[in-house]
């Protein structure tokens, strides 16, 4: 599920300045029964996907699948074109000369492996040159961010901010429209 | 470290204690937001006037180029000085040699990820910008070697009208086009994605009308979510892994167009590796050339500080013994073979009519890296300038005797021929650099020269 398609959600965002207060807020956010909707930081912070709850992306195994694909088809390409559709001898070498066709195997791998990666990349989290989203203030510069889902009444307003407050939280925000 | 001490100051906890052992990678006491206002003013800022007298030089060189290329390419190759004997000589030297230059871009961001080299992050951004330009100039050489430039399409292996007729993938120049669109491809993704998160933080941040038009397009709507983050570092690491034996084929292909063929003094086992170090070797030349000056005129000596010049010399160190050490197989194995034909290149190189350019080469590519065994060479800036310049000539001067001193005495004595360039060949080889220099500069001033986003992770490197 992802995140950004939930367009109207009731969330509580709490500010903090250093990355190691997010991840304890977080990790104590989630133990404590709480929501966690999505975080935000100027940084890639390293065990966040953990202390969120995220699970591993299975993006290696489809950029590994991807590269056996470019392998295949580089491989078919030019036993089809040097062995059955045209047979043409170069320098009396084999029409199968099959190492010779290694090099440009090996390049349409890597370039199918890197631009399906990438491609998951923009289309899963909408990567768009003319997206418009919700940006928080100063989480691209210095301000880390953890968003808390209010999913039902039951969510105590009041239990979340002393927790935020606790790891750090400079600022602690309510909110209810995500872009 | 209490957590009332941490929340006092900005950042002032995460300063308390130098690690006996580390270095830290960024000098004075940054914090997140510095780091941002250091990058981003230098993109708001006017150029200098000193910008200015280097772009409009750099211009003016290309555009030379430009003129001489379009003389090439209306009037004929035999603007050059070929002649049928040394049938490759400027063009495919200036080709193998920006090749090479790209490698250390690639090396940098990819395989110095890989071995979580944290310094590459203050040079990672304009060393991989480096590539891209690099690549772009090595392309033009091979098109416009071709004579009828305007058919270099006929290399892509497509259905067409003439039969279908199709490329041949037995030849190695058939595998530079594979490998080098590949390696431009990737390269340039890598690099803009990247700048992505740099970007956004420009973004939100610059607000002069058009800057911020064009960062909000190319930031692609960025907000630092987890999410984005989690999968943009698999990205980063699938693509890293794809680049590093991406970027060591494509020298190595490169040389196969050498190694491949039957010329004393090319077909020779040892090219791909000999090649793969002479790229690296160059390249880390030409990017501490660049962050002398970057560091210097954009006054960023507090990211690119003196430690990260003193690591790309033992780079440059490494490398060049590795070439060294090719200098001496390949004439030990001239030598060693016995056919007289292997020996007869290795003695015309060192005592034939370019043995200037040979020894040129021996200079700069084998004693000159030996100075940075002494600390005193590797920590001293002018010093690194000079020999990062002088390695840049050796690398241009090797592949210069590699092809011209293997071509121009043939098995055949009666066809023993001497090359010399012509003006448009020399004008053409200074636009490319021209060229290069251009583009470099545009890029200082459009996109973030260092990577914020990355650098911001490392300011607490031996500082915890």
């Amino acid at each position: 599920m992802l995140a950004t398609k939930e367009t109207n959600v009731r969330y509580t965002a709490a500010f903090f300045r250093h990355e190691e207060d997010l991840l304890a807020a977080a990790t104590e956010a989630r133990e404590s029964g709480f929501e966690i909707f999505d975080a935000y930081t100027p940084i890639a912070v390293h065990g966040l996907d953990r202390a969120v709850g995220l699970k591993r992306s299975h993006l290696t195994w489809i950029a590994f699948a991807a590269g056996v694909m470019g392998l295949v088809l580089g491989l078919g390409l030019q036993v089809w074109t040097s062995v059955y559709d045209w047979p043409l001898n170069v320098g009396g070498k084999p029409f199968n000369s099959f190492p010779l066709f290694i090099p440009v195997a090996f390049e349409l791998t890597v370039l199918f492996s890197g631009l399906i990666a990438i491609g998951v990349l923009v289309v899963r989290n909408r990567l768009w040159l003319f997206a418009k989203r919700r940006v928080f203030e100063r989480v691209t510069d210095d301000r880390f961010v953890l968003v808390l889902k209010q999913r039902d009444a039951s969510f105590d307003v009041r239990r979340a901010h002393k927790l935020l407050e606790k790891h750090g939280a400079v600022s602690v925000i309510e909110g209810d429209q995500f872009v | 470290m209490s957590v009332a001490l941490k929340h006092e100051g900005e950042h002032e906890a995460h300063h308390q204690e130098l690690s006996p052992l580390r270095r830290p990678l960024i000098e004075g006491r940054k914090t997140y937001g510095d780091v941002t206002t250091d990058i981003c003013s230098l993109m708001e800022r006017k150029p200098g006037g000193l910008w200015w007298a280097a772009f409009i030089t750099s211009l003016t060189i290309f555009l030379a180029g430009a003129i001489a290329t379009t003389y090439t390419v209306t009037t004929g190759i035999g603007t050059w000085g070929l002649n049928k004997t040394v049938g490759w000589a400027f063009d495919i030297t200036n080709f193998v040699f920006w090749i090479g230059i790209g490698h250390a871009g690639t090396f940098i961001s990819a395989i110095l990820f890989l071995f979580n080299q944290k310094w590459r992050t203050s040079v990672n951004r304009s060393a991989e910008a480096m590539t891209l330009i690099a690549v772009m100039c090595a392309g033009i050489f091979p098109i416009i070697h071709m004579g009828r430039p305007w058919l270099f399409y006929w290399v892509l292996p497509y259905p067409n009208q003439r039969g279908s007729l199709w490329v041949n993938f037995r030849s190695p120049l058939l595998w530079d086009f594979f490998a080098i669109s590949t390696y431009f491809i990737i390269s340039a993704v890598f690099w803009y994605l990247g700048l992505v998160p740099d970007l956004a933080t420009a973004r939100d941040r610059i607000r002069s009308k058009w800057r911020h038009a064009l960062y909000r397009v190319m930031s692609l709507g960025w907000n630092g979510s987890n999410r984005t983050w989690s999968r943009y570092e698999t990205v980063y690491l699938i693509l890293a892994a794809l680049a590093t034996p991406l970027v060591l084929s494509v020298h190595s292909i490169v040389s196969f167009d050498f190694a491949t063929s039957v010329i004393p003094g090319w077909h020779s086992t040892i090219f791909p590796p000999y090649f793969v170090a002479g790229a690296v070797f160059s390249g880390f030349a030409m990017v501490m050339t660049l962050m002398i000056l970057v560091r210097k005129l954009m006054k960023l000596e507090a990211y690119i500080t003196p430690q990260h010049l003193e690591n790309m010399c033992k780079v440059t160190l490494l490398t060049g013994s590795i070439v060294t050490v090719a200098y001496l197989t390949e004439a030990f194995i001239g030598f060693y073979s016995g056919n007289p034909n292997e020996m007869f290149v290795i003695i015309n190189r060192a005592m034939g009519p370019y043995s200037w350019a040979y020894w040129t080469m021996v200079t700069c590519n084998a004693i000159v890296p030996q100075f940075f065994w002494f600390k005193k060479a590797r920590t001293s800036i002018p010093m690194i300038f000079v020999l990062s310049i002088l390695i840049n000539v050796g690398m241009w001067f090797e592949r210069f005797v590699i092809i011209v001193t293997s071509l121009h005495r043939d098995f055949l004595p009666s066809s023993w021929a001497m090359y010399t360039p012509t003006v448009t060949e020399i004008v053409i080889m200074l636009g490319s650099f021209g060229l290069f220099f251009t583009l470099f500069l545009l890029f200082l001033r459009i996109f973030p020269v260092i990577s914020m986003n990355e650098v911001k992770g490392v300011l607490h490197y031996a500082r915890d």
